[in-house]
């Protein structure tokens, strides 16, 4: 790699042994992006001297952010190496890094980290970030980094290794995603972020921020945050930030920097309030943010030299730990296959969508009609049987918009806009020159089926009728319409505000042309479509079925409840009982009805559910302090068999775990989706299952379950 | 209702560095509407007494009005220059005298009452707009000779201007490039040129970011030899040559113009006043003597004659205008009032932006002279113009005394 250490005190960092000269990295990154390091000389304005600056620039505009794979890297090292010698021969006052346009520098290439197997290349990884950043931040000049554009991970990480900072107000993005990832700040960013603000601030940026659904911080709060020393306005960011560092350089400017609380048991309490956090968002599953607390908790006595070669440690073990893959696989997930949705039909064969009719003005349609007047911004007519059930529904659009414009979220004229979009009637005559129809109605086949009668009635023989049925057959919806293959599915999940799935169904008649047209429609309202067979409950609602359903038969069998939702801890987004709650029992049972028909020999529904249904209670806790408590009404209705089968907590996982994979595997064998990849899809934006646990599948193969039950794993090793 | 005219001041004025034009230019990948903006901004943040929302007008200048030159450049620079959306802004097209014209018109538009403050500037990027970029002559120029061909090719009217004059010899034009290269070079030394440039980071795909610091088309150490020898590229045996005539040059410019009254109100300071102005044509073959007749109609309109003229800051498309002028005024060639600093010979021509480079170093200058009364900026602009700005230096003693009656009511003027 022709990295030089011996000017760098990091060379001294190998705590294990490693060899990052010999290491081949080209089999683990074949198709590396190389960000340069394009050094220039600069006559710093004052007459203050000849300066250095780097800019890292992959060659691509801003769509393909500069990333720091080793030949990255190792580039850097040699320019760093060359202006080490520059800096001792007198001939440079300071060297400073920045990005290409609207990228500073997004972190660490990950291309390769699932074709790391062995321990020496996770760990000579960690090495080789180390050892450049080092060489920059050892460099016998200041050393700056002006962080122009969006900064994440080994970006952030880069600029903590230079003696100072600015940021450019502009900013749109300043993280350290890794926990978010499956991985940690591992190259220098555990040990220095703490040290330079605070172990407060810095949590929140290496733990809370990624366990928020990757939160980042914008430019202005980074700053604030004190990761940067200045900040300039985007307009002239870089004449600016080298003005200033002129005037560092030559003593004019002095950069002053608040002294950070060190004393031991406020250090360790910040870690124990977020370690807090981390149990309450991962349940302990997730291994990284453990580790990356350990290694802050650390940095407050650690020297520099024991801390980069824990981050070394930590990282190694992370890279080659399940969860880690998983996370990795299920991000590629929603960053790639969420975007170029399996099975669609060619995107030149969607028709335009100027109007949209939602038949049914309840609190479904209602949703509905808010989230596609915002995105499509086009005319939505609602309607229903009477005026009273319109004006509700109407109402509650416009009352949604005016909380918007309350909290500043949309300006007086969109405002008004949005509002005048959305219409009301009691006659589908409304609908006539709508380009796509969809129902939110009773779920009955029969009541269905008359409404799209009416509708096909009063539209052009083009619009689309699409249904949000969550389990009845798109089909048999059409079957007797003149136009049947304009009928397709598109079930959306609750709250659909919120969450990102989209099942798009295509029935037996549905043509290529319905279908691209809803998956534009869904591209368009921002919703990760994924292309479904018509089959009962679709995706996540089968897989959610059959959970409840197992869960509900193992209870009924005898396991005490508490149990038995003690057994998902890190695997469903919340214990089974209390999503229930959370769903809706009646819902819930409908679901499980719907699918024991279809599937009598394995779905299940379970005595007790039904009973709480009958009572009409809304779940089976309540939360008198804000803490679940089985509701002693619901406990009342609960019957113990006459012969109780009593399960430990990891039986009661195994169980159901089996089932899923049973499960999971006969939606392939059916063609319910195209690969195990759009389940696992499906349950992380429909259904909040895990990352780290790559949705479902990564899960059922790492833990042997897959193999036991179907005698093959659903994915190739590595995710 | 009486109308007041207002005394209109020039409070300061920035410049880019100046670049070559070309591939291999420090420009070469940088936009055009970067340039001026990082003018404007250099403004407001030299005058942070000037509050944004005060900048009434922002008039600038480009030739080629395309791509990152268009899309009425003065207002969408203000926008991207962070000056608040209730500043208007318009673009500007004079060839040559684009920011001449800017400072002009902003300057009536002053004076009128109709607003208090302006930026006026330019900006010509000629590596990504070379001149004559999609242009399209009309044909009747040339089916009736409405002007010469050679009209529209700017070297071609330098040659012109040699015939019309003999006596403006080839070795006095290189004698007077000479001299620009050196008086530049000295004037760089002695601190009188870097205090009006702004920065600009100049981002190269494949170098990264460099910062622009210095003009980089300056040849200091010129010497007569150095240049006897270059070819004539618009006359086979002609007197034109890249070593007497400015290069192309990117770059841009801006300044403040102010009403007197809104200058003492916030505080800005007065670095030379307005007198008089004006526009001539000539004949588009000759358009190089046009800041003679332009010259002669502003000292008419301010009273005055050329010996009250103490600095001139002529801009230097062709030495051979520039001695054109000297000679109908019976200046020497090295006259010391004139170019000081040097001029567009040395730093370069980015067309629409140039005479906001002149006033800008009379500006310095009238400080460095407070004996100097008035001082003159004028140009020739293609297709056969001039333009010539006279000011007064407000450091000068006698500042201000004829102001009373230069400051005038008239009634129903308009009636």
């Amino acid at each position: 790699m022709g990295i030089n250490t011996t000017n760098t005190d990091a060379s001294t960092i190998d705590a294990e042994k490693m060899d990052t000269e010999t290491m081949d990295f080209g089999a683990l990154f074949p198709d590396e992006v190389i960000t340069k390091a394009l050094a220039r000389d600069i006559a710093l304005p004052g007459g203050a001297g000849t300066f250095v600056l780097i800019t890292l620039d992959n060659g691509f505009d801003h769509t393909k952010p500069n990333t720091f794979g080793p030949a990255s890297l190792a580039g850097l090292s040699g320019v760093l190496d060359t202006l080490l010698d520059r800096a001792e021969a007198g001939e440079i006052v300071g060297v400073g890094v920045t990005g290409k346009p609207f990228i500073f520098a997004v972190g660490a290439d990950l291309t390769g980290v699932p074709k790391v197997t062995q321990r020496e290349q996770a760990l000579a990884i960690g090495a080789l970030g180390h050892k450049t950043f080092e060489q920059l931040r050892t460099l016998p000049v200041p050393t700056f980094a002006f962080v122009n554009g969006a900064a994440m991970g080994g970006g952030v990480e880069i600029a903590l290794s230079a003696a100072y900072r600015s940021i450019s107000a502009g900013v749109p993005a300043l993280a350290l995603p890794e926990c978010f990832l499956g991985l940690l700040p591992g190259w220098g960013g555990c040990f220095m972020l703490p040290n330079l603000i605070g172990v407060t601030s810095a949590l929140k940026v290496i733990i809370e921020n990624p366990l928020n659904t990757n939160r980042m911080l914008k430019g202005p709060q980074a700053f604030e945050l004190g990761i940067a020393d200045a900040m300039f306005e985007p307009a002239m960011f870089l004449e600016d930030s080298l003005s200033w560092a002129a005037g560092v350089i030559t003593g004019k400017t002095v950069v002053a920097r608040p002294e950070i609380d060190r004393d031991q048991a406020a250090w360790e309490g910040a870690i124990a309030a977020a370690k807090r956090i981390v149990k309450a968002k991962t349940g302990g599953a997730a291994p990284a943010p453990l580790r990356a607390l350990e290694l802050v908790s650390a940095a407050r006595t650690a020297s520099r030299t024991e801390a980069y070669a824990a981050e070394d440690k930590a990282l190694a073990d992370l890279l080659l730990c399940d969860e880690t893959r998983s996370n990795l696989y299920a991000f590629d997930l929603v960053q790639k296959r969420a975007k170029r949705p399996a099975g669609a039909p060619d995107r030149s064969l969607a028709r335009p969508v100027t109007k949209v009719g939602i038949v049914g003005a309840g609190l479904m349609a209602s949703q509905l009609a808010l989230l596609f007047v915002q995105r499509l911004e086009v005319p939505i007519v609602m309607t229903d049987l009477d005026q009273g059930r319109v004006d509700t529904g109407v109402g509650y659009v416009h009352a949604e918009i005016d909380k918007l414009l309350g909290r500043g979220r949309v300006s007086t004229d969109r405002a008004n806009r949005l509002k005048g979009l959305v219409q009301g009637s009691t006659s589908k005559d409304d609908f006539a020159d709508a380009d796509f129809v969809i129902e939110a109605v009773f779920e009955e086949i029969g009541v269905k089926k008359q409404v799209f009668a009416e509708v096909e009635a009063v539209v052009s023989a083009g619009c689309v009728l699409a249904t949000n049925t969550s389990s009845l057959s798109i089909t048999e919806m059409a079957a007797d319409l003149k136009n049947p293959e304009r009928v397709v599915g598109f079930h959306f999940f609750n709250p659909v505000a919120v969450m990102p799935l989209l099942e798009i169904i295509r029935g037996d008649k549905t043509d290529d042309a319905t279908l691209a047209t809803a998956f534009a429609t869904g591209k368009t309202l921002k919703k990760t479509s994924i292309l479904a067979k018509d089959s009962p409950s679709f995706i996540a609602n089968r897989l959610l079925g059959r959970f409840m359903g197992e869960v509900g038969r193992i209870v009924d069998e005898g396991t005490p409840l508490d149990i038995a939702d003690h057994a998902f801890a890190g695997f469903a987004p919340m214990p089974p009982f209390e999503l229930l709650g959370l769903v809706g029992p009646a819902i819930a049972l409908h679901n499980n009805e719907s699918l024991l028909r279809a599937f009598p020999d394995r779905f299940y529904v379970s005595d007790g559910l039904r009973r709480l249904v009958a009572a009409g209670k809304p779940g089976f806790y309540i939360y008198p302090e804000g803490k679940p408590v089985l509701d002693p009404e619901v406990a009342a209705l609960m019957e113990t068999p006459a012969h109780p089968v009593v399960l430990d907590s990891a039986q009661v996982r195994e169980q159901v775990l089996a089932a899923l994979a049973q499960e999971a595997q006969l939606m392939l064998d059916e063609g319910v989706v195209a690969a195990p990849m759009d389940i696992d899809l499906a349950l992380i934006t429909g259904a909040g299952f895990a990352f780290w646990n790559g949705g479902l599948t990564p899960l059922l193969d790492r833990s042997g379950i897959s193999e036991k039950v179907n005698g093959k794993r659903f994915l190739p090793r590595g995710a | 209702m009486p109308r007041t005219l207002r005394e209109v001041v020039f409070v300061d004025g920035v410049r880019t560095p100046f670049g070559k034009s070309g591939d291999k230019g420090m420009y070469a990948h940088t936009r055009a509407d970067d340039l001026v903006i990082n003018c404007i901004r250099e403004l407001l943040r030299r005058h942070p007494e000037l509050p944004p929302d005060r900048v009434e007008e922002v008039a600038l200048a480009a030739t080629t009005q395309i791509g990152d030159q268009g899309l009425t450049l003065g207002r969408v620079a203000s926008l991207l220059a962070g000056l608040p959306n209730t500043t208007p802004g318009y673009s500007i097209d004079r060839m040559c005298a684009g920011a001449m014209t800017a400072v002009t018109n902003v300057a009536s538009a002053i004076a009128f009452g109709s607003t208090q403050i302006a930026i006026a500037g330019g900006v010509e990027h000629m590596g990504r707009h070379p001149m004559g970029e999609s242009v399209d002559p009309n044909p009747r120029i040339f089916s009736e000779k409405i002007v010469d061909p050679s009209a529209l090719v700017m070297g071609a009217t330098a040659e012109n201007l040699h015939d019309r004059f003999p006596g403006l010899t080839k070795e006095r034009c290189d004698a007077y490039a000479v001299a620009s290269q050196s008086k530049l070079d000295k004037a760089y030394a002695e601190g009188r040129i870097t205090p009006d440039l702004v920065t600009v980071a100049t981002r190269h795909a494949e170098l990264g970011y460099g910062l622009a610091t210095r003009d980089e088309p300056p040849r200091p150490g010129t010497t007569l030899e150095n240049i006897a020898g270059l070819k004539t590229p618009f006359r086979s045996h002609g007197n034109v040559t890249a070593g007497n005539s400015a290069g192309l040059t990117d770059g841009a410019t801006a300044c403040i113009i102010a009403s007197a009254d809104a200058a003492a109100e916030l505080g800005l300071p007065v670095r030379m006043r307005l007198a008089a102005y004006s526009f001539v044509g000539v004949e588009p073959e000759v358009m190089g003597i046009g800041p003679v007749p332009a010259t002669e109609k502003a000292l008419t309109q301010a009273g005055l004659t050329i010996e009250d003229i103490g600095l001139f800051e002529l801009n230097e498309a062709f030495a051979v205008q520039v001695l054109a002028f000297l000679d109908h005024f019976g200046i020497a060639d090295d006259d010391p009032r004139v170019n000081r600093y040097g001029g567009a010979i040395a730093t370069g021509h980015p067309l629409a932006s140039s005479g906001v480079r002149l006033m800008t170093q009379l500006a310095r200058q009238f400080e460095e002279n407070p004996d100097v009364r008035y001082g003159l900026t004028a140009m020739c602009i293609g297709i056969g113009m001039g333009g010539a700005v006279i000011w007064e230096n407000p450091h000068h003693s006698d500042y201000g005394k004829e102001l009373a009656s230069t400051t005038h009511t008239t009634q129903g003027a308009v009636a």
